[in-house]
């Protein structure tokens, strides 16, 4: 390996010099020029893109793709090394009240001592401010969002005592709760049941029919098409966005999941091995 | 030992100096158990750990200081002061481990835990030597000692601690999204950094204000237990949150008095053991998640499953030997029952007993079983509802007729009478008018001799 060409700015790739696309004003999420590194390792390099208004969006790639870390960043959750996100036109800290988020369901301790209607109405504790307890009002609509989920019933459960769709359904609830205009979705659908999956998808068309954008990480090629209208195929860097139809090609995913190790991941690999 | 009077007299707390002493250690209980929880809760139990250990250098250098500058250098104040200093380090020593290499937050944890303690007990010794001071008693921070306590030393250990519950409450709902779901907590816009450092704040003060009765090294289990026991109790966090500062109140209040009575026993240690008793009671007892309950619960449900395994089989064996179609409550042979099911002889006497104790069976001769009114009546209900629940899953769930027994077998006992009665209305086009509808599956035909 050149180690020591590795040590500065140059090893990540040429910028590209092509005229940087444009970014319409009041998209749901338009993202410059983004670069995120953990530890020395890249993980997002070079992101460039934009979300337009009432889409289905799935969000693809490999493992360790950095489909995760793309939603984080744009919630200000990991430190940028270069670029920005912008929702609705305004960086995330001015505008998160329009942003929902869905971490991923091993995220948190379900054997926590709160029960669902408890986890759901902590989607209103930023509406209600500092101190303030959760008044009559906010807890009927978490109860309201609870039945949107189909899980009404099991509102005073405690959440160990749910099962791992319930589990899923309960952070829906909370995202609900939230009253956003863009929804970011961390797999949702990993390790659901049918009926679960089937009550996500049917929550997602409704939120998209209200002119809501969802942006949902996703794993199983099998349903992209049907599920998303829109796609972000990503490994590190975006290899194709756009309508389903036109980016769900057959050469974008060899671009995506390719077995080869691409150029980026052996610089990434390099940079990892290196001693500093 | 003690006897009667005195016992009441410090319980009641009429003695004005254990008064101060019982006091203030209840109050500190109150605040540990309040901020224990949100420690526990935020899994931050081992950095509470390393912080108490961290503060016994600030003990001694704060002493010196105080010596150097005229004073006896005993002032609790000053010496809390030094402590919390000393404790400030040593997390700040831990975050910067952490944050400046990729070594895990166990081994920043075991390292400032180890090597602040290791500094602590060296500079004891050497202030010790100081010539002009007298040193004796600050070992009483290590294990902790009450009765050193005045009026003054009453008033900081309450003020504290009351100002401690009191942030828990206020920041109650904050310090639960905090715990709950950090990543959430920030994404919306809340300062998760200001939380922890204003929570760890909590556990430093509790800390310092328990290291004159309990001591550095037990503080910790003062932080711990109390919630871990609370939890046994609850499924929410606010009840959790009193019972802890119950429990905290009460190791707090029992602990100090004992010790009042027996001075010959350190504080800290009694206090912690009165709430470690606490703990256990709550581990054991606690109907929610206690252990017992737990057993017991199992077992009822086991006896229950065993009691219908029975009765359907004998309904079953009932059925076959019927010959027009009419199943009678008739004595049938024991051996008959073995084959019904993979019982061995010795579970199957055990699971008859408890039946003939629930007057399921009747006497019979011999060899024979008969089951009396009540079992049959009840035989006929559990084959009902087996038979119900394996026509619903060949029906909709689409089971194979040779898999549906062993599938049913495991539901049909927590079926309530509300799933029944919607299993019937499913099932209302099928056989369902007769009180026990023919099996859909051909039977197991009894073993025959």
């Amino acid at each position: 390996m050149h180690s020591e060409s590795l040590n500065t700015q140059s090893t990540f790739p040429a910028r590209n010099t092509e005229p940087r696309p444009e970014h319409p004003p009041e998209i749901p999420l338009a993202i410059h020029d983004l670069t995120v590194a953990y530890h020395r390792k890249p993980v997002l390099w070079d992101i460039e893109l934009n979300i337009p208004e009432g889409k289905l969006v799935g969000i693809v790639g490999p493992n360790g793709a950095g489909k995760s870390t793309l939603l984080k960043a744009c919630l200000d959750l990991v430190p940028l090394t270069s670029g920005w996100a912008h929702i609705y036109g305004k960086p995330y800290r001015k505008n998160r009240h329009r942003v929902a988020y869905v971490p991923q369901r091993e995220s948190v301790d379900w054997d926590f001592p709160v029960n669902a209607l408890d986890v759901v109405a902590m989607g209103a504790y930023r509406r209600l401010g500092w101190f303030r307890r959760v008044s009559k009002s906010e807890t009927e609509r978490a109860m309201d969002a609870l039945e949107q989920v189909g899980i009404g019933h099991l509102a005073l459960r405690q959440i160990s005592q749910l099962s791992g769709g319930q589990q899923q359904r309960v952070f829906l609830a909370r995202a609900l709760m939230q009253d956003a205009d863009l929804y970011l979705m961390d797999e949702p659908f990993a390790a659901v049941d049918a009926a679960t999956e089937e009550a996500i998808v049917e929550l997602l068309r409704k939120l998209s029919d209200r002119g809501k954008t969802c942006l949902v990480v996703h794993h199983d090629l099998a349903t992209v098409t049907t599920y998303f209208d829109w796609l972000v195929l990503i490994n590190m860097r975006v290899v194709a966005d756009g309508p389903s139809g036109e980016t769900f090609t057959r050469e974008n995913l060899q671009k995506t999941y390719g077995g080869k190790l691409n150029l980026l991941e052996k610089a990434a690999e390099a940079l990892r091995s290196t001693p500093l | 030992m003690p006897d009667l009077r005195e016992i009441v007299e410090v319980l009641l707390l009429q003695n004005y100096n254990t008064r101060l002493v019982v006091l203030s250690t209840t109050l500190l209980g109150i605040a540990a158990g309040l901020v224990g929880s949100f420690l526990l809760l935020r899994k931050r139990s081992l950095m509470g750990d390393a912080l108490s250990h961290a503060t016994l250098p600030g003990v001694a250098i704060a002493f010196a200081v105080m010596v150097a500058l005229g004073g006896t250098g005993k002032s609790l104040p000053g010496l809390l002061l030094g402590a919390t200093l000393s404790g400030i380090a040593g997390v700040a020593t831990m975050l910067l481990i952490r944050h400046t290499t990729r070594l895990r937050d166990d081994v920043a944890m075991g390292f400032v835990l180890s090597v602040f303690f290791g500094v602590g007990v060296a500079s004891l010794r050497m202030v010790q030597s100081m010539p002009g001071a007298s040193a004796a008693g600050l070992e009483s921070f290590i294990y902790g000692k009450t009765a050193s306590m005045v009026h003054a030393d009453f008033l900081i250990i309450s003020i504290v601690a009351g100002l401690s519950s009191l942030a828990c409450l206020i920041f109650l709902k904050e310090f639960l999204l905090l715990c709950f779901d950090d990543g959430f907590a920030a994404s919306q816009g809340w300062p998760t950094l200001f939380l922890d450092i204003l929570l760890l704040t909590l556990v430093t003060a509790v800390t310092v204000i328990g290291l004159q009765s309990v001591g550095l090294i037990l503080v910790i289990a003062f932080l711990i237990t109390p919630p871990t026991a609370a939890r046994f109790w609850t499924q929410r966090l606010v009840p959790m949150l009193f019972i802890a500062a119950f429990i905290g109140g009460a190791s707090g209040w029992l602990g100090a008095s004992l010790s009042a009575l027996t001075p010959q026993l350190p504080a800290g240690a009694v206090i912690v053991i009165v709430a470690a008793i606490l703990f256990l009671i709550s581990m054991l007892f606690a109907p929610v998640r206690g252990a017992i309950p737990r057993a017991v619960r199992q077992i009822r449900l086991r006896r229950k499953v065993d009691r219908q395994h029975l009765l359907r089989a004998a309904y079953e064996i009932l059925e076959v030997q019927a010959r027009d179609g009419v199943v009678r409550n008739e004595p049938f042979p024991l051996a008959d029952l073995l084959g019904k099911r993979s019982w061995t002889p010795l579970q199957l006497r055990r699971i008859l007993k408890i039946a003939r104790r629930e007057d399921h069976l009747e006497t019979a001769a011999p060899g024979t079983i008969r089951l009396s009114e009540s079992g049959f009546g009840e035989a006929s209900r559990a084959t009902r509802n087996h038979r119900l629940w394996e026509t619903y899953l060949i029906q909709y769930a689409d089971i194979a007729p040779s898999h549906v027994d062993r599938d049913a077998d495991m539901v049909e006992h927590i079926l309530g009478a509300k799933l029944v009665s919607q299993l019937e209305t499913y099932l209302s086009d099928h056989d369902l008018a007769l009180p026990v509808p023919p099996s859909p599956h051909p039977l197991a035909p009894a073993s025959t001799k």
